[in-house]
């Protein structure tokens, strides 16, 4: 029963993994910009649930997303539109500074105040209590987040196959200078693609904030981290790889942490990668693996991935 | 004989530079001040040695800190001495436990365990290249960071290095930094050098021309690997004398590429300006957030701000020159000093110019 339990939980937060996958994705897909500041947009949205605490949840959702979706709009239009023909490092180096300018503009508010890092949140606190099924022990949020994930995915793919900018969208992200020549409007299609994506990253960072109600300078930045690496194991040529990525990333972890804290050895000399401390080191070994035998992603049908250049 | 000085200078410049840097910091700076000084000498040497390879590759690494963390543990781990460690490092193999070496030779392992780390790791990863490639390299960071962290046989675990001799002075760090500068340099320009430098501009024809793409870049990683562990040797050595694996992880990881690439990633010279220059900049706004003296009045910046600040400073930099402030060129005279020979007739050949882009 106990891996049952397990299994729910892992499908909970590779729920959450794949709606981040999602908001990188869909950047990725158009811009062919891999975004490592997507992390402060969550935390950016983490910080309006913060400062918008007594409003209600609804309205404190709302402010969220859309703070977010206008610092996702500003980000695009100050950093990555100035970069867009430049080397893809350049662009890489130009999020991590937007990423650790956020970050630490975020830390300053503590510095200022003279207090420990943190604030706590009490959006949808109330999903935090668990629900008793038999010996099952499921937190509330774990059924939102696969609900959320499910909801959002298919909305998504209703938006993407069914509507006009859903396909233009479609278009770009295959072949951009194509798409433009038969009239697709660029900017267009990229603002729409970067504010879903500062969207997707509200509505995770709702979900994170309830799954732990501390917000920090430093929310959402090893999610981000833990799904850009799952994005690329499933392949980022496609959006549809990309968030079963994410998934199983978060999946993996989830899962695989529970099988290391129950089976493996508690002792500090124990060898590494037989004590639940060494979750990382395994999930990292499983992803040089999938990389070295299919380095265009897991989920990417062999052949139909572009040819890359050496 | 000219047309030999005209070669060394890509060499000569970025060599001057630095140690010009470190005899005035040696000369004026205050005993506070010191330990930033001396640290960002060793962090030239550290982005030298990730430009070996990612400069002349093309390919993006986040892995070579891995290399710089196993080179600082183990060169901090046998230097400390060896009546203490049972007390501190209760869990150590017994060969490192009763075991200690000195500085010279630490350094001398720190970049062997370098090499053979980044040799180990490169010969399935070279395989790989674009985001695979700088996704592989970011798996081994944190397989090295989270065993580090939590293997208590092999090092300090979770707690941090103590009793380490503060043996890198002005005199070492810099030497040590200019060996690596020479042998970065050497490199570039010797067949192999150039032969990887090929792949990174045009992969196919470069395999057309008989290139082992492979190869050379397991050559590179290897060589960046060594460095970067000899690197790691200078930092672990510098004054307070301590070390955690926080300090060689994401921080130290986006810190040099972010140099490396506001410098310029496609040449030496842009490796060390854009490593001093990033290192200058975050001194002085972190005396800022003291407060400087301007006649009479103090100002000070607030507290933290360095940190906003040097983030603003690197991403000015890549909007206003997304080449890097050199654009990838090698260390040139001014026009107004090359003047004399050039005007005797046509420019001499120039010894094939870098490849900038």
């Amino acid at each position: 029963m106990t891996h049952v339990q397990a299994l729910i939980d892992a499908i909970g937060l590779g729920a959450v993994y794949a709606l981040v996958a999602v908001g990188i994705g869909l950047v990725f897909g158009v811009l062919r910009i891999v975004n490592f500041a997507y992390g402060q947009l969550i935390m950016i949205a983490a910080y309006m649930l913060v400062f918008t605490q007594g409003w209600g949840d609804v309205a404190a959702i709302l402010v969220a997303v859309a703070v977010t979706v206008v610092a996702s709009l500003a980000m695009d239009r100050s950093v990555f539109r100035p970069l867009r023909n430049t080397s893809p490092a350049t662009v890489l180096v130009a999020t991590f500074a937007v990423s650790y300018l956020l970050q630490n503009v975020a830390l300053l508010r503590y510095t200022y105040q003279n207090r420990p890092v943190g604030d706590s949140v009490g959006v949808l606190g109330g999903l935090n209590q668990a629900a008793d099924i038999g010996s099952l022990h499921v937190r509330w949020i774990t059924f939102v987040a696969i609900g959320t994930g499910a909801v959002a995915l298919a909305a998504l793919a209703l938006l993407l196959n069914r509507t006009a900018i859903g396909l233009q969208m479609r278009a770009a992200a295959a072949d951009f200078r194509t798409a433009r020549m038969i009239g697709v409007r660029a900017n267009t299609v990229i603002m729409a693609a970067v504010a879903l994506s500062g969207v997707l990253a509200a509505v995770s960072a709702v979900i994170l904030t309830v799954q732990s109600p501390q917000v920090t300078n430093t929310t959402g930045l090893s999610e981000t981290i833990f799904v850009l690496i799952g994005v690329v194991v499933g392949g980022m040529t496609s959006l549809v790889a990309a968030t079963l990525g994410g998934f199983l990333i978060g999946f993996a972890n989830s899962f695989l942490g529970y099988e290391l804290a129950t089976q493996g050895s508690t002792s500090q000399t124990a060898v590494p990668f037989t004590s639940s401390v060494y979750l990382p080191s395994v999930i990292f070994v499983l992803v040089i693996l999938v990389l070295l035998l299919r380095p265009d992603g897991l989920f990417v049908r062999s052949g139909r991935a572009p040819v890359e250049r050496v | 004989m000219r047309r030999v000085l005209d070669s060394l200078l890509p060499l000569a410049g970025p060599a001057g530079l630095i140690a010009l840097f470190a005899v005035i910091a040696s000369q004026t700076v205050n005993a506070a001040d010191d330990v930033k000084f001396r640290t960002a000498i060793v962090n030239v040497a550290i982005v030298v040695a990730l430009y070996v390879f990612v400069g002349n590759s093309g390919v993006v690494s986040f892995g070579q800190v891995s290399f710089v963390a196993v080179g600082a543990f183990s060169a901090g781990l046998l230097t400390v001495p060896s009546d203490v460690k049972p007390g501190v490092l209760p869990d150590l193999f017994p060969l490192f436990k009763d075991h200690s070496i000195s500085n010279p030779w630490s350094l001398v392992l720190a970049a062997a365990l370098g090499g053979v780390f980044a040799l180990v790791a490169g010969v399935p990863l070279m395989r790989l290249s674009g985001l695979a490639a700088g996704i592989a390299t970011f798996a081994v960071l944190g397989i090295t960071y989270n065993i580090l962290t939590y293997w208590t046989r092999i090092g300090p675990g979770a707690t941090t290095l103590t009793l380490i001799p503060v043996t890198t002075d002005y005199l070492q760090a810099t030497v040590g930094t200019l060996a690596v500068l020479a042998i970065a340099f050497a490199y570039q320009r010797s067949r192999w050098g150039r032969q990887l430098r090929a792949t990174r501009e045009d992969p196919a024809a470069a395999q057309a021309a008989g290139i082992d793409v492979h190869r050379q870049r397991l050559g590179a990683f290897v060589l960046s690997g060594t460095l970067s562990g000899f690197a790691g040797g200078l930092y672990v050595h510098l004054p307070p004398g301590s070390i955690t694996t926080n300090q060689v992880y994401l921080d130290l990881t986006f810190l040099t590429l972010a140099m490396l690439v506001v410098g310029g990633v496609h040449s030496l010279w842009g490796a060390v300006l854009g490593a001093l220059g990033v290192s200058l900049v975050n001194i002085l706004l972190q005396n800022g957030e003291n407060g400087i003296h301007l006649g009479g009045w103090k100002i000070s910046l607030p507290q933290g701000s360095s940190l906003v600040g040097v983030s603003l400073v690197m991403l000015a930099v890549l909007l206003l020159r997304p080449g890097g402030i050199t654009g990838g060129r090698e260390f040139t005279l001014p026009r107004s000093l090359r003047g004399r020979a050039g005007s005797a007739g046509a420019e001499p050949p120039a010894p094939a110019p870098e490849a900038g882009v």
